[in-house]
This record gives C-alpha cells, structure tokens and sequence, in this order.
C-alpha cells in the first residue's frame, strides 16, 4: 500500500496510507492531520482544506474545476499547484506524493 | 431600481458624495410627497400564533418579530419537516421561496450559477435611492475582483500582527466592568468591544469609535430591506455621515501615499495599494458599498455572538462547568456559538432559470431566502442541533459563514475576537449570571439582541 505524507507549515510531517478512491481530504481528516478544518465536509464550498501539492507531483492529481479555481482565488495563500484536498481523488499512483499545507486555511 | 446612482456617479468628480445623498434625499422625500413612489412597509406589533394554528400557505418567516418574540424554533422546524422549500406569496416583501433544511441550502449556496446574489441579499429592496453596490451582493466574476482586492484586511496573516492589539483592547474592556451589580452586556461589553475592533480595522479615530456601531445599526435596519426599526430620513443622514467620514479618512490616506509614506494594513489603505480598487471614491455607490458592508459584517454578527455565548451557557449551565473546567475547549465552543446564535439569520437569491429543488420548481426570477438559521438546527444534518455544546463533534459544520463564493470573508476574524474575549473571560470571573430574559432585535435578518442584563462575580483571587 502507497502513502502519501503532508507537511505542516511548522516542518512536522505526516506520512499516511493511500485509500484508492477517498478524497485526499478524507484522508487528512481520518488521520487527523492538523491544519485541515474541512468545514463544509467535501463539497468544494469553504476552501478550508486548501494543500499545496508538490510540483513534482501536480500532474497525478487530475483537472481543477472552475468552482475549485473559484475558492482557491479567495486565499492569499494561494500558490501555483494550490488545490482543494476535497477535490483530490487519491489512487497508488500518488505512492510517495508530498503536500504541504498553508500556514493558515481562509 | 435606482435611478439616481448613474447621475451620481457621472458627477462624483465635481460634488462630494455626502452633499450628493443630501440631494438624493431632498428628491425622495419630494418624490414620496408628490407621486408616491413605493410606499415603505410599516411593521405593527403583534404577538405570533402558534405555527400549528395556521396553514402551511400561510406560514410567513418573514415577519420581523419571529426573532423578536422568540418564536422561531417550531415555526422553522414546521417548514423543515412538512415543506422545507416553501413559497409565500404575500409577504410584506412580496413572494418568496424558503429553503430551510442543511443539503437544500447547502446546494443553493453552492449554484451561483444558478442562482444569483443580485441586486441584494435581503428578502425586501434597498431603500430607493440608496442602493448601494456591494460585492455580497455580485455575481461572478465582478465579485472576484473586489473580494480580492478587500480581503486581505481580514486574512489570517493580517490578523495575526492584530491579535495583541485586539487582545489589550479587550482586557481594557473586561478589567473595567461592574463587579456584583447589573448591567446590559451588550452595551458595555458587546458592542464596546466590536466597535473597537472595526475603530482598529478602518484605522478610524479611536474616539469616534461609536459611531461606526451606530452607522452599522441604521444600515441593516431599513424596514423595506428586512422589517427593521430605521427611518428613510435617518438611512439618509447617515449614509451623507459615513461617505463625508470616510471619503476624508481616505483623501487623507491617498495624500500620505503621494507622499510616498508607507501605508498600514487598515483597509483604506488597501483599497488605496489595490489596482482594482485605488480609484474606488470616483466610484461613490461602490465605495459606499463596500465600507457598509465592512461595517455590518463586522459589527451586528460578532456583536450578537459575543451576547449569545453568555446566554447560551446559561441555559446549559453544565457546558458552562465543562468549559471551566477545561479552557482548551474554547475554538471548539466559538464555533458551537456560532453556530447556535446563526446572528445573520439568512442570504437571499434570485433563481437565474428554473430549478427543481426537493421537488418544488423554483421559476426563473423568484427570490430564494436560504435560512441559515433552520439549516443550523436541521435535525438530518447536526446531532440533538438544539442542544449547546461546548464541546461538540464537527462544531466547524455550520451554514453561519456561508458556503461558495460568498462564504463570510471575516470568518476568522469574528473566530479570533470570540476566542480572546472567552480567553480573557474565564481568567477574570467565576461566574456571568443572565438575570433577566433578554431582549431581541426587530429584523427577519439580524438575529441579535438588544438587552441582556447580567451580574458578574469575580474569580476568588
């Protein structure tokens, strides 16, 4: 089984097993990453599970929606591979794949 | 629709905004005098009816005194369960559909596609001649470009650098409170200390600080807006204030970044640093806008839960035990105040094509009122949602902030006030005793309060 580890903003770092087919972001809260609030449960409406995905690794983590693009502009935090962990559908091909997480969720 | 914005914005240039609303008021009061333009709704008390003594048509929520007279609860829970997307058709504000359960709102909060902010998220209008252009009340994309250019006032970083500022304020506050004797927590506590943080926010002259909580209070009470206690000549008068107040603030803001001093992070000054934005006060209606709305986001919603968590632990006097027994509960609570409080009771749309929601059609142009306020006590969605508790599972899921585009930009700003103000609390008092039933605002849209008389007893030192 793959895994996929977050990085906090502090440094602290979580490696966590790949669900096939769980949202990233149901990973994180499973796991208790700290740093994700996740408020409105997935539904791509709060922006509060907003990760950065490593640039190496942007490309296994599938198209971002309009509405996504929407509530990723509301952070200032907002970088370049910036995605809402809601929106991530994990799969093996992520074994190894590094996120980091905002120093704050909006 | 308002005619009198395009004139004022072709000479905003010439005449300053403020003696431009006085002329927009001499003309409305001439108008209502000689061609009655819509008339303005007068609310009349009187007590609520049992919910069950009426038919499910005739079922209005609203009606301003619902809150008022306390009576909400098992009319909203009629709706949720028997038609939870209800159409009135008569209200004093024309017809409108209800959407009161967690999943419905939840979904027309996410369709701005479908459903469109516009022109005004209150059931009833603007009062005419005053209405205002904020971007709560835009759609995608011009929403975007002024969201962005204001919200980094309230980021979490900017908060950050304000979070000793706000908490010495606070202290101040607290340390200076009757000890042992009655007083209203709402004015000596609630609304001193959110006009504080909005005087430190618009970097406003610390002793005209009350002013801004009274510009707030007259913005959101407009009667044909939401069943308030405002009058169209006091709206008047105090939109001439704020726009010659704050059009000084920012001519004096403008003239220090000619200068080229180095601007703060007040929002005035980041309208002024913004692109989008700098030129904003040629733009009145605009400007206006989007300080109205600053002031009433940041003003009756934190003031209402900074009142409601007294009450609320008062009621449920072992969360209140619970919580000084174990202050690291106090996120997890600000979030249940929240939540339980809902102090903006809803936000309302316009359906932009027709929309088939739990099996009513919703026809191209209706208004659409999301309660939030029922969304937050919607028994399929949050566990025994009557019951306070400080430390409840998923306190975060609550429909108070909002969901989609148009999620509260100063979440964690009103998050952060709570949070010093119950940290500051329990290190000062034992106990804060409600001593008489509160008293409740005039509005089917603030959900507040006006009185909540209380004594304190100061922690044995």
């Amino acid at each position: 089984m793959g895994n996929i580890t977050f990085i906090e903003h502090n440094g602290n770092q979580h490696s966590v097993d790949i669900e096939e087919g769980k949202s990233l972001m149901q990973i994180a809260m499973d796991n208790g990453i700290p740093g994700v609030d996740a408020d409105c449960g997935g539904e791509c409406a709060c922006g509060t599970c907003h990760v950065i995905v490593d640039n190496n690794w942007i490309g296994t983590t599938g198209n971002v929606t309009k509405d996504e693009t929407l509530m990723l502009d509301m952070t200032p935090e907002k970088a370049d591979t910036s995605r809402l962990s809601c929106q991530i559908s994990t799969s093996e091909d992520m074994d190894g794949m590094i996120v980091r997480l905002p120093e704050f969720q909006m | 629709m308002n005619i009198l914005s395009p004139v004022i914005e072709k000479s905003a240039a010439l005449i300053p905004i403020h003696l431009q609303i006085k002329g927009a008021h001499v003309f409305q009061k001439v108008k209502k005098g000689i061609v009655k333009g819509k008339p303005i709704p007068v609310f009349k008390e009187s007590p609520i009816p049992d919910v069950e003594s009426l038919a499910i048509e005739d079922i209005d929520v609203s009606n301003p005194f619902l809150f008022r007279q306390n009576r909400w609860q098992s009319y909203f829970k009629r709706l949720r369960d028997e038609c939870p997307v209800h159409y009135q058709k008569n209200s004093p504000f024309g017809p409108f559909w209800s959407i009161t359960r967690y999943e419905d709102i939840m979904f027309v909060d996410k369709h701005h596609e479908l459903f469109s902010a516009e022109p005004i998220i209150s059931i009833g209008g603007q009062p005419e001649g005053l209405a205002i252009e904020t971007f709560i009340a835009m759609d995608p994309p011009e929403h975007d470009l002024q969201r962005q250019a204001v919200q980094g006032v309230v980021a979490p970083k900017n908060l950050k650098e304000m979070e000793d500022l706000i908490r010495s304020r606070a202290k101040d506050v607290l340390d200076s409170l009757p000890i042992d004797e009655p007083f209203d927590w709402v004015q000596e506590v609630s609304i001193e200390l959110t006009s504080r943080m909005l005087a430190t926010l618009f970097d406003f002259p610390y002793e005209d600080r009350h002013k801004l909580a009274y510009w707030s209070d007259v913005a959101a009470s407009s009667p044909e807006a939401t069943g308030g206690t405002g009058s169209m000549d006091e709206a008047f008068t105090v939109a001439a204030e704020v726009a010659k107040q704050f059009s000084k603030l920012w001519r004096e803001k403008e003239a220090k970044k000619s200068a080229g001093e180095e601007l703060g992070f007040d929002l005035i000054s980041l309208l002024l640093a913004n692109e989008n934005t700098k030129d904003l006060i040629d733009r009145p209606m605009e400007f206006l806008g989007n300080i109205v709305l600053l002031l009433v986001g940041g003003n009756d919603t934190t003031r209402n839960s900074m009142t409601s968590g007294v009450h609320a632990l008062n009621q449920f006097p072992d969360e209140f035990i619970k919580l000084k027994n174990d202050p690291s509960l106090i996120p997890n609570m600000v979030s249940e105040i929240i939540r339980w409080q809902t102090p903006l009771a809803y936000m309302r749309r316009v359906a932009k094509e027709d929309v088939t929601l739990n099996g009513q059609t919703i026809k191209k142009g209706d208004k659409v009122v999301m309660w939030y306020v029922s969304g937050n006590r919607d028994e399929r969605a949050i566990d025994q949602p009557d019951q306070f508790m400080v430390d409840r599972k998923n306190a975060r899921k609550h429909l108070s902030f909002g969901f989609g585009v148009h999620r509260c930009m100063g979440n964690r700003l009103a998050e952060m006030q709570l949070r010093i103000l119950w940290e500051e609390l329990l290190k000062r008092f034992d106990n804060i005793e409600v001593i008489e039933d509160p008293k409740y605002v005039q509005s089917n849209f603030v959900k507040g309060y006006t009185q909540l008389m209380v004594k304190i007893t100061a922690k044995p030192s």
